[in-house]
Order: structure tokens, then sequence, then C-alpha cells
């Protein structure tokens, strides 16, 4: 297992140091097969160590490595934790990464530069492995750290343009401001714990007191929505579609963005120590979910509209981990992964045909140009809105049964959200393969052209999987499958009163009326219009006008303060005291220099003079 | 004949006081250089004349410590005025005013 475990994690360090050392030497065609073999043989390194554990007894194992950091109490091993939760990341992430590796081969041909780009990529995969395989939260951090810093290489890959480089930089910032959470979460671990590792802190959990358990949760939950983009730290996502469709759909869309409720879900023995914390954790998810939704609506970059989607999916994870439905927010994660990169890389499909064009505005009757696109992307628009039988209807149903057993209110945001959900995919589905065609101007009067295989070949296998994605935990078998598997490592909660089959009905037909509801209300509204100010509030399109809160509170105020420090503090306080000491230096030098007559007989008066007073004043003394 | 100490240390006075007037009030290098002279030498005086009435050696022993810095003084001094006089012709310290502030 040892060895499985080991080349899992290091394939893709050795694809990155392989094309980083052989140069320019290599062609284009050769560096991208590398990239995506490497990952490719990752993945099936990754069913060899599932099968693997499923053969060992307590399905839990370390991997030592070397020690890395041994510094009094401090002992940090570099270790790799393999158990069932870590398995299941590294399977769906090697998976769908090799797939969108092989999309990258077509989607990036020409492109300038094609070896930075997988040289980027495959140190993503590699620093995403990283963390989720890591046995201790600190080489987790640095996995951590090493996502956000691809994450910003990427979304700045076009970095001579001036949206993509502020992108970058945004959502390189807001991670920041999350890290600070993880950090902190990690300070207060050990001083209650003194240990990093997970298995350490798991056994310690229980002599968390209340305060410091929620203080942790709490900065576990800034650390996730930092990196999962979540209120308050969400509006870094959206930029971030600045880099091309396929990193959108790797690492915004599967993989990285799930890397804070992965951080919450591995923790899940510290925050069942915290129910406050969860709580917020839920209302944190649950409020998103529902805001991004509504922001998603109005959107008229069909990235955009997607990557909002994306943070209302993630929400709906956080909130299954606020409400203790850890192994609901992983099975939506995994189904979320499947449609998610399905839908990002048919619209990359969509976008590559059309030349560059991302506005829905002047797309529209595109099915029967995208052959294969377009059946795809049915697919993928079928599950995301939860429509029985495809793997969101299931995922997501998972999800809501379980927020309705804790927390009617957040039910109720959910299935809106659920609603809403439905309507601006649907929206986005007729757009950009019903109506007219409104492209002509943008392909200049030619028809678009399907994308080749290597591009469609990912999205058949997504479209599979996202109608299958259902089958790794359904309603009737929980136990025997994905909530069984992961079971023995998720954190223990209570259970309200689980559903009686009759309420999970229900439930399951509450969801699908949702689906419904919203598709025939998006079907009604936009199959003949393409914009309309009624349906398309400025309010939504400006995101709630969330980046202008920021900017009146933290960044203008910031800025007055930087330019008051330039125009004020540094010319005349700092300036104003080195020079003020230099002028009273040089007046009192100029009054001084005239008791330097040149004359000498003037200097012999004075210590005559001199000499007087001191026989005086010591005649004076003896008397 | 026993001349009072008192006598000698008011001599000692006065030509202390006639080298510092001296001092003061000439212009010449030379006369001013005389005028320190006297005034080591009275100090040279009341030196002896302490030592007699204590029966103390130190104080004699102090002036030959005077007299020989006295004498280098005077060397470097001389050395001094020649240059300067050789310069511009004239000793007297007032024109020597190149380092006032």
């Amino acid at each position: 297992m040892a060895p499985v475990a080991t080349l899992i994690l290091l394939l893709p360090l050795v694809g990155f140091l392989w094309v980083l050392m052989m140069g320019t030497s290599l062609k284009e065609r050769v560096i991208g097969v590398a990239a995506t073999g490497v990952v490719a043989l990752s993945f099936v390194l990754s069913v060899v160590a599932f099968f693997l554990l499923l053969r060992h007894s307590d399905r839990e194992m370390t991997v030592h490595l070397f020690n890395w950091i041994s510094v009094g109490t401090l002992n940090v091993p570099a270790a790799l934790l393999v158990d069932p939760l870590s398995i299941t990341m590294c399977l769906f992430v090697t998976g769908i990464s090799a797939l969108i590796h092989l999309y990258s081969i077509g989607y990036m041909k020409g492109e300038k530069d094609v070896r930075k780009f997988f040289l980027y990529l495959n140190l993503f995969v590699f620093s995403m492995l990283l963390l989720v395989l890591a046995n201790n939260l600190l080489v987790t951090f640095v996995g951590w750290e090493g996502v956000g810093v691809c994450s910003y290489w990427l979304v700045s890959y076009y970095f001579y343009r001036d949206s993509a480089a502020s992108a970058g930089k945004k959502a390189f910032l807001y991670n920041r401001v999350g890290d600070i959470g993880l950090l902190v979460a990690m300070f207060l671990l050990f001083h209650a714990t003194h240990t990093l590792t997970y298995l350490g802190v798991f056994h310690a959990a229980g002599t968390l007191s209340p305060t410091v358990a929620t203080l942790t949760v709490l900065a576990l939950l800034l650390a996730a929505t930092g990196k999962s983009a979540q209120i308050p730290l969400f509006n870094w996502l959206p930029d971030a579609m600045e880099g091309p469709t396929p990193v959108s759909a790797l690492i915004h869309a599967a993989t990285m963005v799930t890397a804070g409720v992965y951080l919450l879900v591995r923790m899940s023995p510290v925050l069942a120590m915290s129910p406050d914390g969860r709580a917020t954790i839920a209302v944190i998810g649950g409020v998103t979910a529902f805001v991004a939704a509504t922001i998603a609506t109005s959107q008229k970059d069909i990235k955009k509209v997607l990557a909002f989607s994306t943070v209302s999916q993630i929400g709906y994870m956080v909130l299954a981990v606020g409400v203790g439905a850890y192994s609901a927010a992983i099975f939506l994660m995994i189904a979320h992964a499947f449609f998610k990169a399905l839908l990002f890389l048919g619209s990359g499909s969509v976008i590559h045909s059309l030349g560059g064009e991302q506005d829905l505005r002047k797309m529209g009757g595109l099915a029967k140009y995208l052959p294969l696109t377009f059946p795809t992307f049915l697919i993928g628009w079928l599950t995301i809105s939860g429509v029985p039988p495809f793997a969101g209807f299931f995922a997501k149903g998972d999800v809501l049964t379980n927020v309705f057993e804790h927390n009617k209110p957040l039910w109720v945001l959910g299935v809106v959200t659920a609603i809403l959900t439905a309507y601006y995919m649907s929206r986005l589905f007729v757009l950009t393969f019903r109506g007219t065609e409104r492209f002509r101007e943008v392909t200049h009067g030619h028809d678009p052209h399907e994308s080749p295989w290597v591009m469609t070949l990912p999205l058949v296998v997504l479209a599979v999987l996202s109608v299958l994605g259902g089958l790794l935990d359904l309603p009737w078998a929980h136990g025997r499958s994905l909530a069984g598997f992961l079971a023995p490592v998720l954190g223990y909660v209570p259970r309200v009163a689980a559903a009686s089959t009759g309420a999970q009905w229900g439930l399951a037909a509450v969801d699908v009326a949702a689906a419904v509801f919203g598709l025939l209300a998006a079907f009604s509204i936009w199959k003949d219009i393409t914009e309309s100010s009624r349906y398309e509030s400025s309010f939504l399109e400006h995101v709630w006008h969330w980046d202008d809160l920021y900017d009146a509170t933290i960044g203008r105020p910031l800025t007055e303060a930087a330019v008051f420090s330039d125009e004020v503090l540094e010319p005349q306080v700092i300036d104003g005291a080195v020079t003020g000491v230099a002028v009273a230096t040089r007046n009192s030098a100029e009054g001084l220099r005239k008791l330097q007559s040149g004359f000498a007989r003037q200097y012999a008066l004075a210590m005559v003079l001199g000499f007087a007073v001191i026989i005086v004043y010591l005649v004076a003394r003896v008397h | 004949m026993n001349v009072p100490a008192a006598w000698y240390l008011v001599l000692a006075a006065l030509l202390f006081g006639v080298g510092a007037f001296g001092l003061l009030t000439r212009r010449s290098a030379l006369i001013m250089f005389m005028c320190l002279e006297l005034m080591l030498n009275a100090v040279n005086l009341t030196f002896v004349t302490f030592s007699r009435s204590l029966s103390d050696i130190a104080g004699q022993a102090s002036v030959f410590f005077v007299m020989v810095v006295a004498a280098a003084e005077v060397t470097v001094g001389l050395g001094i005025v020649v240059a300067v006089f050789r310069q511009r012709a004239s000793t007297s310290v007032d024109e020597l005013s190149e380092l006032k502030g």
C-alpha cells in the first residue's frame, strides 16, 4: 500500500519536474500527452489503492515518508493518511483531472505557452493530492497553499490582459484571508492537543473545551469560505473565470474549491464538539447557496453563470456539513465534480466553436451545430437541475433530506435555491442551444464547428458519470454504499430522527416539483427573448453590489489611508522630524559660531575669566 | 637674611599679574610669548617658595617639569612665529584669524 499511495502523490510531481527540466525542447503534443499520462496513471493507482483499502481490515493506514519538523513538542512527520475519505477524494480528483488534462490538449492547441499551462496543471494536481492525502494539518496546509498559488498562476494565465491579472490577484488575496483561518485553527489545536496529526487531534478532540472547539470550528469555517468561495469571501471565484476554460473546470468547479468542504469534513470529529460552530456553518452554506443562485439568474456571461452556480452548489455542501450530513456533502461533491466539470467543458466547447465568444446574447440555436456537445450539455443541465434519475437529484436530495431533519428554515431556503438552480440553468441552456441564431456576427457568417475528439471524449465520459453518479449512494442503500464506506472516519453527529420512507418520498417529490417548476418558468420566459431587464435586475447582475460594499468599507478607506500617508504623514511627520533635527542643528550652530572670533587674546580673556569664576567659587566654598 | 615667604608670594603674584596683563593687551606674538614665560616663572616661584617653607622637595621637582615643558613650548611656538612672519611679515596675532567661525 505504501508505495502505491506514495506514487499516487508523486506521479504528477514527476510530470511537473520532467516537463520543467526538458525545457522548450519538447513538442506541445508530447507535453500534453505526458502531463495527461501521469495524472491518468495516478488515477489508475488510486483505483488500486481503493481495492487494497477494501481488503484491509481497519481501513486506515499511515504511510510515513520522513520526519519533517521536530522541535520541542512539535513533531510533524511528512506522512500520508490513507483512509476512505482521502481515497474517495483521490479517486475523483485524479479521475476528473485526467479527463480535463486530455481536454486541454485540444482546447489549448495553438495557445502561446502551452508548456507553462501543463506545468501549472500538474503542479496543481500534486498540491491537491498532497492536501487530501496529508496525515496532518501542516502538510495539508502546504497543499492548501500550493493549490492557491497554482490557481493564481492559472487565473492570470493571460496576464497581458488587465482583467486577468487583477482577477488572479483578487483570487490570491481572498484566499490569503481564508488561510489565516486555517493557521489560527492549527494554533488553537496545537495549543490544546499538542499535536497536528489528524489522528492525534481526533483522539484528543473529546477533551477540547466548548470555547476552544467553537473558535477552532469558526477558524476552519473562515478557511473554508476562502478556498471554497463562500460568503463573505466568494467574489473571487466568478472573477477567476478569466482563466482558460479547462482551468475553470478543473480548479474552480471540480477540485480546488472543494478543498474547504474537504477540510471541514476531515475535521468532523472537532466539528462534532461544537453545535454552535456547526449551526454557523449551516447558515453560511445555506445563505451562500441562495445568494449565489439569485446572482446566477442575471449573469450574461456563460462562464459567470456557471461560476455562481458553483458557489451555490458548494453552499449546499457546506450546508450539509453544518447539519452533520458529512457523507451527503461528499456525495454532492463527487456528483458536482462530474456535472460541473461536464458543464464547464461543454461551455468551453461552445466558446471554442464560437472563437472565444462568451456572451449568452450572442449564442442561440447551437444545438444542431454541436452534435456531441449538445446532448452531453443537456445531461449536465438536467443533472444540476435535480431531475431524476441523474446524479444531482440523488445528491441534492440526500443533502436536503438531512437539512429537513435538522433545520426547517434552511430547508425552505434550500428548496428555493433548487428552484432558482433549475431556472438559471434552463435560461443558460435555452439561450445557448435554442432560439434564434445570434452568433453569425461573431463567426463571420460561418457555421460553428464541433470540437476535436480529445475535447468531446471527456464530455461523453463525464456525461455517463453524471447519469450514473447517483448509484454511489442511493437513498435505499445507505450503509452499503458511499455513506457506509465513509462512516468510520466521520465525526458522529446524533440524528434528530431518521426520516421515514414516506417522508423521504415526500421530500423527493418536493425536490422534483422544485426542479420542474424552475425548468418551466425558465422555458416560458426565455423561449423567445434574449434579455429582459424585468428578469435580470441590475442589482443581481452586479452581485448584490458585494464588491462595491468591500470597495466602500475596505478598499476606499485603505486607499485614503495610503494617500494620507503619502501626502501628509510621510512628507510632514516623518520627513518633518528628520529635517527638523537638521534645521535646529544648523540654526544653533549659526549662533554659536560667532563665539569663534579668531582673536587669540579674546580666547585668553575667556580663559582668565573662567579661571576667575572657578577661583571665586572655590574660595567661596572653603569659607 | 631671612626674607618671609609672603614677600616671595606677593612678588610671584605681581609677576603673574604683569604677565597676564601683557598677554591680554599686547598684539605681538613675541611679546605674548614673553608674557607667558613670565606667568610660568611666577608659578615656579610659588612652587619653590612653598617647597622651602614646607620643607618638601616635591615642589622643586615640579619646577623642573614646568621648565622643561616651557622650553619645549617656546621651541615650537617660536618656530610657528618664524613661519608666520615669513608668510606675512608681521607677528600680530589679531591678523591670524583664518579659522574664525
